[in-house]
């Protein structure tokens, strides 16, 4: 190489390098000026639970202040410690007639001075609440969140809460047309079973599997296990949809405390790590969306926590999947990549996803056994995942236990939630 | 609007609140027929009246009741 040509590509070079680190570059600068944000990790350290259930004798705050003390005595956490509130719930106005619940709840257990909000996401609230407050103690704005998710339902008759449900679509299109939420997810059956073969079969599969682990725990809502003959002869709600194709309409609260992953041994030997957690949206009715086989907000939640979990599909070892009907735990397996589209179904009858399979889904009993108090159940599932991790989950613990998923639906896909937590 | 295609659809049974005398009735998604120029290829959600309907059946408008537009099966 001549010296002039030497110099001119050393040049060259510099002047590129200096192009590229030039905060004020006209097209590169305003990437460089741009603070990259220092995440800070966060541990679930504690979880508390009321059992899911019909319980007239509890009202709305009675249950969330029985979940969130066992959480924070859980956590060895106390009231005046927390420095805010989180509070998943769907509909407690229309249920119950009060408002302002966050206060009203944390107020209950001394917990003031401090943020208090509710979150509402149809049945992700107790998810959005929860990512939320994963953001919060990220950013450091706060260290010790709780996060507490309840609904009262079984104080209004049956149609009423049908009626009130539906309020989580779109009230002035599906909603006036008479589509409650088992209709939109029995037309996503329809769809699903047209386009891929789907069977009545596969949807009681899932049903006689969530039964069977629900019978193992001692919180949930329906402690008996089914056969598929009873599960394929079930009355009809929507067809092709039966009574147990059906999540069931339930009182309860579950709460999760964190903190960051750096103060965790302050409080417990056993913190959960969240690896991973991504929110989306989609639109709410059914009809505005292209493809009512797969919800594009689960896809689309489901690559982003994997992203910030740094796992594939196929390192998650168990799942909590939202099925609040039995196609809505198949459609889970599909989005979030543990089958390929369509395969579902033969794989929810499979046994691969039953306690003693290769991926075990909905130990707690799922929504449909263990009840779906809609504002809980984003929490609740992180509770049951917590529990697992732990080795805490008793007759329904499984083996391979350190990488687990949780995934939370609102209304007929508008919202979702992933979470991938972790052992230490 | 006139005429379209059945997406999917169910039969309901367990009918909200303010529909609970018509219950059992028929709800479909429609995909609006491609030769309705401003609409084709969208989708609606709609009640049907009549005839039960499968997916791919054809149906065609028959009136707006409470602002919930019925269809029925065509011939």
């Amino acid at each position: 190489m001549t010296d002039f040509a030497h110099k001119t590509w050393s040049r060259a070079i510099s002047r590129a390098i200096l192009m590229i680190y030039d905060t004020q570059h006209p097209i590169y600068g305003p990437a460089r000026r741009r603070q990259q944000p220092v995440m800070r990790q966060v541990a679930i350290i504690g979880i508390g639970k009321t059992a899911f259930g019909s319980f007239p004798d509890l009202d709305l705050r009675s249950l969330a202040v029985e979940a969130s003390q066992a959480c924070l005595a859980d956590a060895n956490v106390s009231p005046t410690q927390v420095e805010a509130f989180h509070l998943g719930n769907f509909a407690g106005p229309a249920f119950v007639g009060q408002n302002h619940l966050a206060p009203y709840i944390a107020g209950a257990m001394g917990i003031t001075g401090v943020p208090a909000t509710r979150f509402e996401a149809a049945c992700a609230s107790g998810g959005s609440a929860f990512y939320h407050a994963v953001m919060s103690v990220a950013a450091g704005i706060q260290d010790l969140v709780l996060v507490t998710g309840v609904e009262k339902m079984t104080s209004q008759p049956t149609a009423k809460v049908a009626e009130i449900l539906a309020g989580a679509g779109d009230m002035s299109g599906e909603g006036r047309a008479g589509a409650t939420f088992p209709a939109l997810f029995a037309m996503i059956a329809r769809r699903h079973m047209y386009q891929y073969g789907t069977t009545r079969e596969h949807l009681a599969a899932v049903a006689v599997k969530n039964h069977a682990n629900g019978a193992m725990n001692p919180q949930a809502h329906m402690r008996k296990a089914i056969t598929m003959a009873q599960a394929l002869a079930g009355k009809p709600i929507a067809e092709p949809l039966s009574v147990f194709d059906c999540s069931l309409i339930s009182d309860g609260a579950a709460a999760v405390m964190l903190a960051p992953l750096e103060r965790a041994a302050e409080f417990t030997n056993k913190a959960v790590r969240i690896l991973g957690i991504a929110q989306t949206s989609d639109y709410v009715a059914l009809d505005c969306k292209t493809d009512i086989t797969a919800f594009r907000a689960v896809r689309d939640a489901g690559a982003k926590a994997y992203k910030m979990a740094k796992v594939k599909a196929a390192d998650i070892q168990f799942a909590e999947l939202h099925d609040c009907f039995t196609i809505a735990e198949i459609i889970a397996c599909e989005d979030l990549g543990f089958v390929e589209k369509g395969k579902g179904g033969p794989y929810a009858l499979s046994g691969e996803t039953s306690l003693t399979g290769s991926r075990p889904i909905n130990t707690s009993g799922g929504l449909k056994a263990k009840g779906h108090p809609v504002g809980a159940t984003g929490v609740a599932q992180l509770c049951d995942i917590t529990l697992q991790i732990r080795g805490e989950a008793g007759e329904r613990q499984i083996e391979r236990h350190s990488l687990g998923l949780a995934q939370n639906l609102g209304g007929s896909g508008a919202t979702a939630v992933v979470t991938i937590l972790g052992a230490q | 609007m006139t005429k379209g295609v059945i997406y999917t659809e169910t039969v309901v049974h367990a009918a909200p609140e303010h529909l609970l005398a018509e219950a059992p009735y028929q709800l479909a998604i429609i995909t609006i027929d491609e030769n309705d120029s401003d609409h084709a290829g969208n989708r609606l959600t709609v009640r049907i009246d009549g005839d039960r309907v499968v997916i791919g059946d054809k149906v065609e408008f028959l009136e707006d009741r409470d602002n919930v537009p019925f269809y029925k099966k065509l011939a």
